[in-house]
């Protein structure tokens, strides 16, 4: 089975997908990333789908836990490049991915997770 | 036509790929080919999860106006659905998962039978055409 590699870029993990991917390396996936943010403190994570050439219940129903599971853990997500054609498969299949922040591209991801956690600091 | 066995998740990607495959074949747009290998991604699960693991096939076909298109055939040897309008319901789900399963991949397809038998195991047909 591969493993998705979690990279760490200042206090954010960035997750890019560039496999197809099977059930078993999403659950694996979870968890590592739950592991990695408790140990680097992370505030933010970033899931990079351009890749990505389906979606299905059971990926999309990974992007809602990621989001729950990193909230808890005091880290926002933000999933990014998300192709159109898998945009409209997710809607007619009825998943509209709430709870999960998107961006259109990488730079745009980044700065919507500097801007939360400015807004959070300051409060 | 090819036909390929539903027991791991390592299936569940490689007929993702096959169906990209014909889908290709069949030039589908991109849309319509993520919507149908999306669809062929459910239902091999829910072959490989809820039927205890079958057998797929995937066919390119033409109608009478020469118009191409994939079938997918998914089979099993599970449990069979007890209740199909209960299964094809919206948000419906028999334990785990979201219940979009069949209901939702319905909607990717052009053409949707299902055929199941408690005790026997279900066979879940779909076709989708190029545009």
């Amino acid at each position: 089975m591969d493993r998705v590699p979690i990279l760490k870029i200042g206090d954010l993990l960035l997750v890019s997908i560039q496999i197809d991917l099977q059930d078993q390396t999403v659950m694996v996936l979870q968890e590592d990333l739950a592991d990695r943010i408790v140990k680097t403190g992370a505030r933010g994570v970033i899931i990079d789908i351009t890749a990505v050439e389906i979606v299905d219940s059971f990926i999309g129903r990974m992007f809602s836990t990621i989001a729950s599971m990193s909230r808890l853990l005091d880290a926002e997500t933000v999933v990014v490049g998300m192709r159109p054609a898998v945009a409209i498969t997710l809607v007619e299949l009825g998943l509209s991915l709430g709870g999960v922040r998107t961006a259109l591209d990488l730079e745009k991801g980044m700065q919507l997770l500097s801007r939360t956690a400015q807004s959070t600091d300051g409060s | 036509m090819t036909s390929a066995p539903v027991t791991s998740n390592d299936d569940v990607v490689r007929i993702r790929q096959l169906v990209r495959k014909a889908a290709i074949e069949a030039r589908m747009s991109i849309v319509d080919q993520t919507k149908i290998v999306t669809a062929a991604s459910e239902l091999a699960r829910n072959a490989f999860v809820h039927g205890g693991g079958g057998t797929a096939t995937v066919e390119l076909v033409s109608n009478a106006v020469g118009r191409a298109g994939v079938r997918l055939v998914f089979s099993d040897t599970g449990p069979g659905i007890p209740d199909i309008p209960l299964a094809l319901t919206e948000g419906w789900t028999s334990g785990s998962g979201l219940g979009l399963g069949l209901s939702g991949t319905r909607r990717l397809v052009d053409e949707f039978d299902l055929a199941t038998e408690v005790g026997e195991g279900t066979t879940v047909t779909v076709t989708k055409w190029a545009r």
